[in-house]
Parts: C-alpha cells; structure tokens; sequence
C-alpha cells in the first residue's frame, strides 16, 4: 500500500491503483473514546469527498464519518460493525472502514501528510 | 457564570483526568484508561466518584420540621429512623419532578443531597416552603465522594473502622483525621457503596488514601453508563419538570401513607395517575441489534403508530448491549413488547424491557 494521506475530518486514506481505503485515525479513535458503534455506508453507493459515509458511536456519542475521496463504494469492513471495538485497537490498520473505486486521483493531492497531520491533530485536539 | 472546580479538581488532574463542564462544574469524565474500563472497574472491584458538585443541604429542626418537609416531600418523614435514607423528590403543582434527592435523617435534622444543576432552585423552593422557622445550610466547604463496587467495603473499612457494618441506604457519623465525618451506604451504580460527606481540606488525603488501598478513580463517563445499567435515572432526562413520579415508574419510592394521605405538593397528579389516568410509563428498552438509541430517539409500534420518546441510551458494558429507557404509551409498556426506534431516519427492532438492566444485591 502507498503512504497514507489524511483528512481534516481525521481520516485517512491508503491508495492502490485506483481503490483508495478509508478509515479514521489513532487520533480520532482516542478522542472519541470507546466505540460501540459503526455503521457503514451500502456496498455500490457513489459517495462524494467530505459527504457523510457512515457513523461511530461511542459510550458518549455518536459521529459521523466523512470519505476525503470521490467514488463508488466496493467493499466495506463487517468485522468492525461486528466487533467496533476493534477500532480502538487498530484504527490505521485492520480496522479500515470502506474502500472507495475513485474517480479522480488528484484528490488526494489536497490531504495532509502523516507529519503535517499530526501537526494539525495536536492544534485541534481541545 | 465562571466554571467552579471541586476540592479535588487538581488531583484528579494528576491522574490523568479529562474534563468536560457539568452543571457549571469542570468535572472528570474519565480518566487514562476509558469509560468501559472504568465501567467494569466499578462493577467488579471499586470505584471512587468525586460528586462533590452535588448539593449537601443541612435544614435544623424537630418533629415540627418532619410535618413540614412532608408538605413537600411525598416521603414518611415521622417515621424515617435516625441515620436512614430516603430517595425521593422535590414536585411542582402538575406533579412534575423538580429534582430527585435522598433525604437523610441526622440528629439536627435532615440532610438532603441535591443535584448540582438543580441545588440552587431547590433551596429557594425548600426555604419558601419552610419559611425563617428552619436554618437551612446548603455547604460549600464540604466534598462528596462515591466509593462503588464489590470491593468497597473491605477497602474503607481500612481506611474507616466499623463502616462495613452499615447497612443499605443507612448513614453514620465516622471520624477522620480528628474531623467529623458521614457516611452513608448508597451510591449510583447499581453497586454496594458508600457515599462520604467530609471537609474540603480532607478530601484530596482521603481519596489518596482509598486510591492507595486499590480503588480506582471513575468519571462522569462511566457513572453514566453504570447508572443506567442498573435503570436508575438521571435528572433532567429520564425525569423533569413535566414527568410525573408515577409516569416514572418511582411510585415505590412514595411512602405508602403519603400516597394513600397526600398532603402534599403534586398530590393531585399522583392520584389521578394512581386512579386509571396514567397515560405513559418509563420503561427499559433493548435494542435487537447493536444500534444505539439515545435521548430524543422516537419510539414506534409494529404498526409504526409513534408511541414515545427514549430518554436515555449507550452501550452497557456489563450487559455487552445496547440498553435505553425512555416513555411510552402505557399499552405498549409491558415488558417483551416489540417495538421499532428511529435512529437517523431508519427504523430498528426493539423491545421493551423490565428495569434494572444489570442487577447486584445490596448489602441490607
């Protein structure tokens, strides 16, 4: 996989070829705090950069989660709307939400890097 | 309003505590190790609560005094022993809860502990119902702290001898540096407990020293998630100024007297809800799914009549589910009734649920 790029909205995307996959950062899992929910958007589903495609829960409340790309929905993660609590665990790694086939590759250009992420992350944490 | 911070704001801070404002207090939600951790900390070892925000309000007097509060108060104040507690609440004329309290016998009088959204109101509400014939103290240089769970009577009585010999909502006074201290066996967890009432200088030393002994400090976070397990309500949500007692499902906690005499504040609607008017009831309610329902979540009937509200919601870490409560129509109320809730826009299966979600025996 290529270098993960990162959202404002705290998530992150990993390219390969034309598929990116998305998911929320460690940052964002701890500021949200134990999750108990995770709702995912429809397999097939055309989403569009900074809509609303899907929702985290945890003990305190619910968030929405926002794709930073483009596209139509191929595949989506049912272990964690099985076990949410797994993105605690690993919210960078297994625990990815969605992949999204995009349509327009330079989108990506417009996210931050992982220095500059976390840069962004620390300014905004309170 | 500037926010206040309670006595033990910068140990709490020391331990890793994260804040949010509650009630116009800089309070702990939770500490470095998370809500459901601090969730079942409480439930299988113990918990220590710093609600020190809450209002501990002292009113002096004699028998005279018990014949007035119960012009308020729907609980049997003639009869409450020395040192027992009561929960119960403050009304309005419609019958709506203006707070709920536990009411506490002393030997100079009652003792009543308030929420902290709501001490300031009731003690205006207390003090015109009394009038200038009772001295009322609402203190300020007092703390409350909660210990919860299983552990922790083994753990105070280290710290305070004789305390595991208290029995469920009864108090004592106890001695703690030379200082007096009161301690009742109550809490707001679904647990054995302890509440402890001590001087502001003391509570910082004393909350150290049950750390010490293995207690674990519990934020706001969790007293929510372990409240509602155990199908408690929260002021302000679960109950208001336009829920009556009995569309509550608090009927037991009005003394049988009271509720057969009045004579109090609400009665009217007490009655009327008694004698076949009562339209709505709190009830607990269980999601099928993993869906949470939280406050303002609309509760449907299988034939999507709109018949309540959700009031309440989260995830229990005990039960590992979903849990709600909220009020509706008294025809859907029984428990095992199926029932729809929706949440962002789509309907999800649920059914209505006997409360306590999580049940542990008190220590009687």
């Amino acid at each position: 996989m290529s270098d993960k790029k990162y959202s404002k909205k705290h998530e992150w995307v990993s390219l390969e070829g034309d598929v990116a996959t998305v998911g929320i950062t460690k940052h964002a899992a701890e500021m949200l705090g134990d999750i108990v929910f995770v709702e995912l958007p429809d397999k097939g589903k055309n989403v569009e950069k900074e809509g609303q495609a899907g929702v985290v829960e945890s003990t305190k409340a619910a968030s929405d989660v926002y794709t930073p790309v483009t596209g139509e929905i191929i595949e989506t993660n049912q272990s964690i709307v099985d076990d949410p609590a797994t993105v605690n665990k690993d919210p960078e790694g297994g625990s990815w939400f969605f992949k999204v086939k995009i349509k327009n590759k330079s989108e990506l250009d417009e996210l931050m890097n992982k220095a500059d992420y976390e840069k962004f992350a620390k300014e905004n944490s309170n | 309003m500037t926010t206040q911070k309670t006595a033990l704001y910068d140990y709490h801070k020391s331990l890793g505590a994260k804040f949010v404002p509650f009630a116009g207090y800089e309070m702990p939600v939770q500490y470095s190790s998370g809500i459901v951790e601090e969730h079942k900390i409480t439930r299988n070892n113990a918990g220590l609560f710093d609600v020190s925000h809450m209002g501990q309000l002292l009113i002096e007097g004699n028998e005279n005094l018990a014949t007035e509060l119960e012009k308020i108060i729907p609980t049997d104040l003639k009869k409450i022993k020395l040192n027992q507690s009561k929960y119960s609440f403050l009304m309005n004329e419609q019958g709506g809860i203006y707070d709920d309290l536990i009411i506490t016998k002393v030997e100079k009088g009652f003792i009543i502990i308030l929420n902290a959204a709501c001490k300031n109101n009731d003690f205006e509400i207390i003090k015109n119902a009394l009038g200038s014939k009772f001295k009322l103290t609402l203190y300020k240089n007092l703390s409350l702290v909660a210990l919860q769970g299983p552990k922790s009577s083994e753990i105070l009585e280290k710290t305070i001898n004789g305390v595991s010999s208290l029995k469920f909502m009864n108090g004592s006074k106890f001695s703690y540096n030379g200082k007096d201290i009161y301690i009742t066996r109550s809490g707001y967890t679904g647990e054995d407990g302890f509440e402890i009432s001590i001087p502001n200088e003391l509570v910082e030393d004393f909350a150290k020293k049950l750390i010490v002994q293995g207690a674990k400090p519990i934020g706001l976070g969790a007293r929510d998630t372990l409240r509602l397990e155990a199908g408690l309500c929260l002021y302000g949500h679960d109950i208001n100024e336009s829920t009556s007692p009995i569309e509550a499902n608090l009927k037991w906690a009005i003394s049988k007297r009271r509720r057969e005499e009045g004579g109090f504040t609400g009665y009217n609607k007490i009655r009327s809800d008694m004698n076949g008017s009562l339209a709505r009831l709190r009830v607990g309610v269980n999601p099928t799914g993993k869906i949470i329902a939280r406050e303002g979540v609309k509760i449907f009937s299988k034939d999507n009549e709109e018949i309540g509200l959700v009031t309440s919601g989260t995830f229990g870490p005990s039960v590992n589910r979903s849990i709600a409560m909220g009020y509706v129509k008294l025809n859907f109320s029984k428990p095992g009734t199926k029932v729809l809730l929706e949440v962002r826009g789509k309907k999800y299966e649920a059914n209505i649920s006997a409360l306590p979600f999580y049940k542990k025996n008190y220590v009687r």
